[in-house]
């Protein structure tokens, strides 16, 4: 089945089209489109996604899925990859399947010991998640100041997850063939907002 | 052959979602006119939050679309075109409609245009009175736009002859509101106090009407610190404030401004018609000013009922069928939001 990926959670512009196995579940990246450009998510994702799609030599009708990062993630164009991946599962009508971000980077971890996930979440802070050695989450997704973590054994800094990691996030949700869950997007932070307090007076006297 | 055209609009706090159908003769029929609004989100704060704004968009975005469909009795694979909103507005709520727009337009194989909210504003009156005499004059009054705004062409052709200096005067509406502990937002609960109270009992400054203002220009800051300062004064004296002429007299100051300004620039450019849209058009004294002081001076008259005044997804629409029907070429779909789009540019 064909699959289309997308994550723009992090300064990364990211489509890419995975083949996966309905029997094995083997996954295969077919085409991608990344731009590094923290303020084109609006501008390039779907020139991405189309790009992609007929690199993969295939259209947007021919797609059986979509997967889609979810954050967290720092820049107000996560919600134009999210909103992206809703509107492409309504118009094509295929299911769109929520990625946590960094379980999509955490895909790509090598195996071995126990890693934590962290991206930049501006601020000074970091967006990180802990995973143990076969790549399953313990703990996370929170956002903290760098030195208030505790030490980890390994910690992966890729910057942003690829088309491959984020599909083999979804795989499994992917090929139950369940309803997916909501895209709900982790913001893990409150929107900067006060309330008013007392008016200020104009007059002097 | 009719052409169905999808209006998507998020560009402050209304995810809006609109369906016409456009007619050979170029008349554009209304079908569907679905809104989500943030609005309750941001009254705690007195003004609209734009991060509250962005989160509530990507939220109700294909909600809203879908509502849309349904509402019509539409399938997606009915639609001709999309328009969206590409500016002006907040940049984070641009984008959730913007992108949506660039993926149901990849999707459904239809060209898309990035069309100008303001101009959309304006648009939608056909929808409810017919074609627009060219040149018309427009009166755009909203929480974030006050603008006159002279209209020889809806799909291509609108120049700014005036608007504010300062605040719009949807926002000293809701600062007179707050200043009168009535709720946000300021329009409606004023207008209401404004029923019961003399329109004449205090006299509020008007602004930019001296001999050396801008003629067209408009400032509200001043009225709003004005009525502040009568507020305090009576305060001070230890009066119970007289909240209903305090709402009159205010309100009449915002009417007769306005009405004034877009009347005579009427009659200067002689223009015949009069388009008053944005929120602040559904503002009873507003409405029946302008009627007496048009009739007045023999110009017609139209203000969309309030539902169409306010933001919503089938003003894009109307105006993409505007534009569509102009034969313009569509927005490249790598196009960004613009969030101070000038009104001259009607379509990217």
């Amino acid at each position: 089945m064909l699959v289309l990926a997308i994550d723009t959670a992090t300064l990364a512009v990211t489509a890419g089209v995975v083949s996966v196995d309905r029997e094995t579940g083997a996954a295969r990246p077919l085409a991608e489109r990344v731009t590094l450009d923290a303020r084109a998510h609006g501008e390039l994702l779907t020139p991405h996604v189309l790009d992609a799609v007929g690199d993969a030599g295939h259209g947007l009708a021919d797609l059986d899925a979509i997967a889609c990062g979810v954050g967290p993630g720092p820049y107000t164009g996560l919600r134009a990859g999210m909103v992206t991946a809703a509107a492409l599962s309504h118009s094509l009508g295929v299911p769109a399947y929520p990625v946590c971000t960094l379980d999509a980077i955490a895909a790509s971890a090598e195996p071995g010991e126990p890693f934590r996930v962290l991206t930049d979440a501006r601020r000074r802070e970091v967006y990180w998640a802990d995973y143990d050695a076969e790549g399953r989450r313990l703990d996370g997704p929170h956002v903290d100041k760098p030195a208030e973590l505790t030490p980890a054994a390994r910690v992966l800094d890729h910057e942003q997850p690829t088309p491959l990691g984020i599909v083999e996030a979804a795989k499994a949700a992917i090929l139950s063939g369940a309803q997916p869950d909501p895209l709900t997007p982790l913001y893990l932070r409150r929107p900067d907002a006060t309330e008013p307090g007392t008016r200020k007076r104009v007059s002097t006297s | 052959m009719s052409r169905i055209v999808m209006g998507i609009e998020s560009s402050c706090d209304e995810t809006g979602v609109g369906l016409v159908r456009l007619h050979d003769d170029g008349t554009v029929e209304l079908l569907a006119d679905e809104v989500a609004s943030s609005v309750e989100q941001h009254a705690r704060f007195g003004g609209v939050v734009p991060e509250v704004a962005s989160r509530a968009h990507l939220e109700a975005m294909v909600p809203t679309a879908q509502r849309a469909f349904a509402t019509a009795g539409l399938e997606l694979s009915d639609v001709d075109a999309i328009a969206v909103t590409a500016g002006p507005g907040l940049a984070g709520a641009l984008l959730v409609g913007v992108s949506a727009a660039k993926a149901y337009a990849a999707a459904l194989g239809v060209p898309l245009y990035g069309v100008n909210h303001l101009a959309g504003h304006i648009a939608v009156d056909t929808l409810q009175h017919g074609p627009l005499p060219a040149p018309a004059l427009a009166l755009l009054v909203s929480g974030g736009h006050t603008q006159l705004l002279r209209v020889d062409d809806i799909a291509g052709k609108i120049t700014e002859i005036g608007s504010t200096v300062d605040d719009a005067a949807g926002e000293a509406y809701d600062k007179v509101a707050r200043l009168l502990e009535l709720p946000y937002p300021g329009g409606p609960p004023i207008d209401k106090a404004a029923k019961n109270g003399d329109p004449t009992a205090i006299a509020f400054p008007r602004g930019m009407t001296g001999p050396r203002d801008a003629r067209f220009d408009f400032s509200f800051s001043g009225l709003k610190t004005a009525v502040a300062r009568w507020v305090e004064a009576a305060q001070r004296r230890g009066e119970e404030i007289p909240v209903d002429d305090v709402a009159a007299s205010f309100q009449e100051a915002v009417a007769d401004v306005l009405t004034a300004k877009a009347v005579r620039a009427a009659t200067e450019s002689g223009i015949g018609t009069l388009v008053i849209s944005g929120g602040v058009a559904a503002n009873s004294r507003l409405s029946s000013l302008a009627a007496e002081r048009c009739e007045a001076a023999g110009i017609e008259l139209r203000v969309p009922r309030p539902r169409l005044c306010t933001d919503n997804g089938a003003m894009i629409a109307a105006l993409g069928a505007h534009v569509v029907a102009a034969g313009c070429a569509p927005s490249s779909l790598d196009f960004s939001a613009n969030p101070a789009l000038p009104v001259s540019t009607v379509s990217l």
